[in-house]
């Protein structure tokens, strides 16, 4: 906010940037919702804004396609449950890492930062494998499986950790503190921040993942919402109304999610790039 | 696996898992590794069984002929061998660089344009940040459908708007031509807001001083780009990089919508065609030697940044 801009020439040109900018990334969801009540047959008629005969005709044939309310709420168990094990386990491995000595401790960590650098692709068909051995393929276990622990997430919180002083836990331990009593109540509220930080990429990784779902997953009744929009768009190819019907009823969760917490989110995933 | 080394008595390791009960001189040390093993295990238990055990099994796999149904066959390197035969393998390769080649400068100069314009006072500013931010939290899926539907040849809404302004209407996913441009479209549309997020906080984090003293001193505007802010963004321009090519070698879920790695393989990458080979062709062996392969390019671009970053990030 340093650069002021004063001539009144340079302002329009800024607000056209950002009205122009802002208007690209903000119609294709106008026009979804358009499209979603539009009938099918007047798809073909050219665009338009105003829908001649607004149908919720593409809305009826989505849920009788899919059951998409079990759908989206597989999508949110899915990524509340995982974002909550991350959590748990991120901050605790963090907490060990950064303040237990043991002996081992870089091998293990450099095990952990090990997982971190493999690519989901690398381990994508022998997790099937494993999966289909158990026979745990078409459950909410297997959906949950890879993201009970992320590496990354663990890096992000011991940061933190290693940022509080040792002085505030030392005092804390001559008091007789144990070391569950010097986590819970002195480290997990001062690296809040990271915290929150790691609990939108959980969320957001868990609510896009496509991939994994796709291999693991062949019943509708297990499917996350990215995986039965692709299922949707594979049967109903031309029958845009319906796909783009689908696409609204799958962005409706989030985009309210987004709006109440937009600026944690925003300045979570910001801090990300800073050193 | 790994713990086990960790604990040095390994025998009295599960006795001592819970941590309480002081038990004779060596009570101090039994009791940290008490503490280890709680605060560890929740981690360690999953990412040995979902993450360390499936890169070996990965490894395995790679070394074998194997269709997922018969039994596996030991083939030691063959399925490098033929892999790195394979002209489609350089073709999946050459397809992902040309989708990265695309899509990084457009995400760049873009989200660099807006995160520029962002970082002065003005009303409706978080209100821009926001929309523009919205598609980052959209799945790909959802993305990948709507771009579909927009660049559709006969009804999409891009044609439509070409048409009316008398330009060409390219056939944009169903064209071999125009596939990758169709996804890079699509993923920068995406990215954007990410992008100018992460250089807004880089941007922020310049000190104003330095343009007043450059401002006083008499240098123009594009100077004070050129020379203070450019280079004072750099760690977070690197950061860019870094996460763009590690993405941009993975990209799949909107190749996979859009087009399928069509029309006739002309956008197949990498990924894709690692699901291709594990669940059309049945070959398991090729698909994780193909994924290793990809994993090894990533790893080696990567140090390479991280080797040259020396000669343009500041405080590198």
């Amino acid at each position: 906010m340093h650069e002021q801009t004063r001539s009144p020439a340079r302002r329009a040109g800024l607000y056209g940037l950002l009205s122009v900018a802002a208007f690209v990334m903000l119609f294709p969801f106008l026009w979804t919702v358009v499209t979603s009540l539009t009938a099918g047959g007047n798809l073909g008629d050219g665009p338009t804004l105003w829908i001649k005969n607004p149908t919720l005709d593409a809305y009826r044939t989505l849920l009788s396609a899919l059951p998409m309310w079990r759908v989206t709420v597989n999508s949110f168990a899915v990524a509340v449950v995982s974002t909550l094990a991350q959590l748990v386990t991120g901050a605790m491995a963090a907490y060990a890492f950064s303040r237990l000595q043991f002996r081992g401790k870089g091998l293990v960590f450099g095990v952990y930062l090990a997982t971190l650098m493999v690519p989901l692709q690398v381990l994508v068909v022998p997790l099937f494998i494993e999966m289909k051995t158990f026979s745990l393929q078409d459950t909410y276990f297997a959906l949950l499986a890879p993201s009970f622990a992320s590496a990354f997430g663990i890096f992000l919180v011991k940061q933190a950790i290693d940022g509080v002083p040792r002085e505030l836990d030392e005092a804390a331990t001559i008091d007789g503190g144990s070391h569950l009593r010097i986590f819970a109540t002195i480290i997990l509220p001062l690296v809040r921040p990271a915290l929150a930080t790691l609990a939108i990429f959980a969320f957001m990784g868990s609510w896009n993942s496509f991939l994994w779902p796709l291999v693991v997953i062949r019943s509708p009744e297990f499917m996350t919402l990215p995986l039965g929009l692709s299922t949707l768009h594979g049967q109903y190819t031309t029958q845009w109304n319906v796909v783009m019907a689908g696409s609204v009823f799958s962005i409706i969760p989030i985009a309210v999610l987004y709006l109440v917490a937009q600026r944690h989110i925003i300045t979570g995933l910001a801090h990300t790039g800073l050193k | 696996m790994t713990l086990v080394q960790a604990a040095p008595p390994p025998s009295t390791a599960a006795a001592d898992a819970v941590p309480a009960a002081p038990r004779g001189r060596r009570r101090g040390g039994l009791r940290n590794l008490g503490w280890v093993l709680f605060f560890l295990l929740p981690s360690a238990v999953p990412l040995l069984l979902f993450t360390f055990v499936p890169m070996v099994g990965s490894l395995w796999v790679s070394l074998h002929r194997w269709n997922l149904i018969s039994s596996p066959k030991w083939v030691g390197l063959a399925n490098y061998e033929r892999l790195l035969k394979d002209p489609q393998t350089l073709k999946v390769f050459l397809h992902t660089v040309a989708y990265i080649a695309g899509y990084l400068p457009l995400v760049y100069v873009g989200g660099l344009a807006l995160a520029v314009a962002l970082n002065q006072r003005m009303r409706g500013r978080s209100f821009f940040r926001a929309a523009i931010f919205l598609p980052v939290v959209t799945s790909w899926v959802v993305v990948a459908l709507l771009w579909q539907w927009l660049l559709n040849p006969a009804n999409g809404l891009v044609n439509h708007v070409l048409a009316a302004l008398h330009l060409p209407t390219p056939g944009w996913w169903t064209d071999p031509d125009w596939a990758i441009p169709s996804v890079i479209l699509a993923s920068a549309w995406k990215d954007l807001g990410f992008v100018m997020v992460i250089l807004l906080a880089g941007l922020q984090a310049i000190p104003s001083d330095l343009y007043e003293a450059a401002t006083v001193d008499g240098a123009s505007g594009w100077q004070r780009f050129r020379r203070i802010t450019l280079p004072l963004l750099s760690p977070s321009t690197f950061f860019v990089v870094v996460i763009s090519l590690i993405n941009g070698f993975q990209v799949f879920d909107q190749v996979f919508v859009m087009t399928g790695g069509g029309p006739e393989q002309s956008s197949q990458v990498v990924v894709g065609q690692i699901y291709n080979l594990t669940f059309r062709y049945g070959r398991a062996g090729d698909a994780s030697a193909l994924s290793w392969l990809l994993f090894v390019v990533i790893l080696v671009i990567t140090a390479i940044q991280l080797r040259v970053q020396r000669r343009w990030v500041t405080n590198a």
